[in-house]
């Protein structure tokens, strides 16, 4: 697999009145050619923040990359000039917003919305880049495109509109798509469809999707790997099997026992306490500690390196040092465990324990 | 347990009725709640489901129907001191907590506005004193009465839009997607607290919402609308196990769940309204296919069910 994009030792404060935030506070992760890497983590976890400091959209004024380095095909991205930037933004890289609701212009028609990327990056004239438009609307699934293309957003539905948002973004082949919450908008049935379009456009185009979303349904669906994030940092990253079958940090497993599963009777929910941290004064050990029955005194003190569970699968816990006392996950995360080959809980389907 | 508190007969909202935008939002429903039971309401934007919990708690006027709140017509004209009891008896907690709660007002003037209008409370000290009380039921704490919504995260704010809306003593409240705009950790906050005031108070809900695992998780019976209509009802674990209408199934398989090996198998049954094909002298209503379970469906229809079922 080739690396597209990395992004290393990523740090990222934003200055307020009341002092420097820091959203990101050191993110490492790597994206491949063709897949999807899914992002999940609570609001205020810097989700958002990372992908907006890849494609730097974020407010010069307030927003200071503090250190690290986003890597696209050689280039720093938080170094290079905005001019070179804009060259990239769009192009190379574009990205998907969460309301379709809001972003799309009002005033202009469809058309001219999804022809202004052609016109800017590729070398072609009105009439190719039109042709070229109602290809897209095409190939994202708008029935009578010649003429659609003439309308304006209020025009079109809330799913018709996101797949507009996507043909834009997908207007000059990009080789990574950003989709930040494209469907937490959406129903669940037009959010299917928004979801098989976009596998259904991977496929075609092999590009590199990055996927930001707090559902966690939708990241089985879509991801092939997945990073969770929590207090401005990656607290565990692993394909979407490793993560759901064999989740290591108890974060990923209050994540994934909050969930209410569908043959679930009468239980309780499982519900995480207390509120995520304060990143004006981050805590100086795991940013979890505060809210996990599991947590140790070293937690309190030192932030936790990254443990290698498998080639792929890695989590920030301390509680995978050799000196960590052996804890039981939630019988919930438990279950999930019997079924992963690899996991302590494996559970053969003869039955017998491996 | 089976006395209906709430019984919904024919109601019907048109807005804009008999000009040629007219949207018929609500097209003729009929359901009941229980006293003390939780009723689900789930379908896509725009099926109505948030217009049937306004139109009975009377935001709206009713084009048609009645909506019968322990026998007695929400609908019909009132004296001013009927009204006001019916108002303490039902409440509502909205969607978006962060649009719901005046941003000029401290947090112990809106929950204590109800017990101003309803006169529940006298004197400023036991004014302040039941705002802490309702603060502490909903897991906030006294400081709190004294700060404004924006020092509040959307947890604790929707947390605040509860307090509110239990500070009347309502016996029925209407819940229109309140934990939509929540994230996953915090939902499972808010749900359980609505579960254990139930418990305790012996609260009615009606629970809007389009998170159908959510509302699975929190309701005892089931509504689904589609266009204005209800087009099956049955008690939670039965619509799950075995939805008969066709945009039940549809919506059914829609749902992404947290289990990749499933979400590679899963397969989505899309729904066309034009496959009933109904004819023109058929008559599509509400029948009991089974004991409790309710599908819109024409005799035909019901017929096969029927015979699926055995």
């Amino acid at each position: 697999m080739t690396k597209i994009l990395e992004v290393k030792d990523l740090e990222l404060s934003f200055h307020t009145f009341a002092g420097e935030v820091k959203a990101i506070r050191g993110v490492n992760f790597d994206l491949h050619k063709g897949e999807t890497l899914a992002i999940v983590g609570e609001s205020g976890s810097g989700k958002s923040v990372t992908t907006k400091s890849i494609m730097r959209l974020l407010p010069e004024s307030s927003a200071e990359y503090k250190n690290g380095e986003i890597l696209f095909e050689g280039k720093d991205l938080t170094k290079i000039p905005e001019k070179n930037m804009q060259k990239i933004r769009g192009k190379d890289i574009s990205m998907i917003f969460q309301d379709p609701m809001t972003s799309l212009n009002p005033t202009m028609t469809i058309g001219r919305q999804i022809m202004e990327p052609i016109l800017k990056h590729q070398k072609l004239n009105k009439s190719e880049a039109r042709k070229k438009t109602i290809e897209l609307l095409n190939l994202v699934g708008i029935p009578n495109a010649e003429n659609r293309y003439k309308m304006y957003p209020h025009q079109f539905s809330g799913g018709q509109r996101q797949r507009i948002v996507i043909a834009i973004a997908l207007a000059c082949n990009p080789k990574i798509l950003i989709a930040d919450e494209p469907t937490t908008a959406l129903d669940v049935t037009i959010q299917a469809q928004i979801l098989e379009l976009m596998k259904d456009i991977q496929k075609k185009t092999d590009t590199s999707i990055i996927f930001i979303t707090h559902d966690l349904g939708v990241v089985a669906n879509v991801a092939d790997r997945v990073a969770v994030m929590y207090g401005g940092r990656i607290v565990e990253i692993g394909t979407v099997d490793e993560i759901f079958y064999n989740p290591q940090h108890p974060y990923t497993w209050g994540l994934l026992s909050s969930m209410p599963s569908m043959d679930l009777e009468d239980q309780k929910l499982y519900a995480i306490p207390g509120t995520p941290p304060d990143l004006l004064n981050p805590p100086k050990g795991d940013a979890f500690a505060l809210r996990s029955e599991y947590a140790m005194r070293i937690d309190m003190e030192r932030r936790a390196p990254f443990f290698k569970v498998s080639e792929t699968h890695y989590a920030a816990t301390w509680l995978l040092h050799p000196q960590a006392p052996q804890v039981e996950p939630p019988a919930l995360v438990i279950e999930r465990m019997k079924t992963f080959k690899g996991s302590r809980y494996y559970v053969d389907q003869t039955g017998g324990t491996v | 347990m089976s006395e209906n508190l709430i019984e919904v007969r024919n109601l019907k909202q048109y807005f804009n009725a008999g000009k040629s935008t007219e949207v018929r939002a609500i097209d003729d429903i009929s359901f009941a709640i229980k006293r003390g039971e939780t009723f689900g309401l789930v379908g896509e934007s725009g099926c109505g489901k948030s217009t049937t919990g306004r139109t009975m708690i009377r935001l709206y006027d009713a084009t048609a129907g009645q909506v019968l709140y322990n026998g007695v017509d929400v609908h019909a004209p009132k004296s001013k001191k009927e009204n006001h009891a019916l108002n303490r008896k039902m409440q509502m907690i909205f969607q978006d907590p962060y649009a719901s709660l005046n941003p000029r007002m401290k947090v112990l003037d809106i929950i204590a506005e109800g017990l101003d209008i309803h006169g529940l409370v006298k004197g400023k000290t036991e004014r302040k004193q039941r705002v802490i009380d309702l603060l502490e039921t909903v897991g906030l704490n006294r400081e709190h009465a004294e700060r404004y919504p924006h020092e509040f995260s959307g947890g604790q704010r929707q947390r605040i839009g509860i307090a509110r809306a239990l500070a009347v003593d309502p016996e029925f409240i209407i819940a229109d997607e309140p934990i939509s705009a929540l994230d996953v950790s915090i939902q499972a906050q808010v749900v359980n607290l609505l579960k254990e005031l139930q418990e305790e108070k012996g609260l009615t809900y009606l629970f809007i919402a389009h998170d159908l695992s959510m509302v699975k998780y929190i309701s005892d019976r089931i509504g689904v609308m589609y266009f204005g209509k209800l087009v099956e009802m049955a008690p939670a674990d039965e619509l799950y196990r075995n939805p008969m209408h066709a945009y039940t199934k549809s919506l059914l398989s829609a749902i992404p769940l947290p289990d990749p090996i499933y979400e590679r198998s899963r397969v989505r049954h899309p729904y066309n309204p034009k496959d009933h094909q109904y004819g023109s002298d058929e008559k599509v209503e509400f029948r009991e296919v089974a004991p409790e379970h309710f599908v819109l469906c024409s005799e035909k229809e019901f017929a096969e069910m029927q015979a699926a079922r055995v």
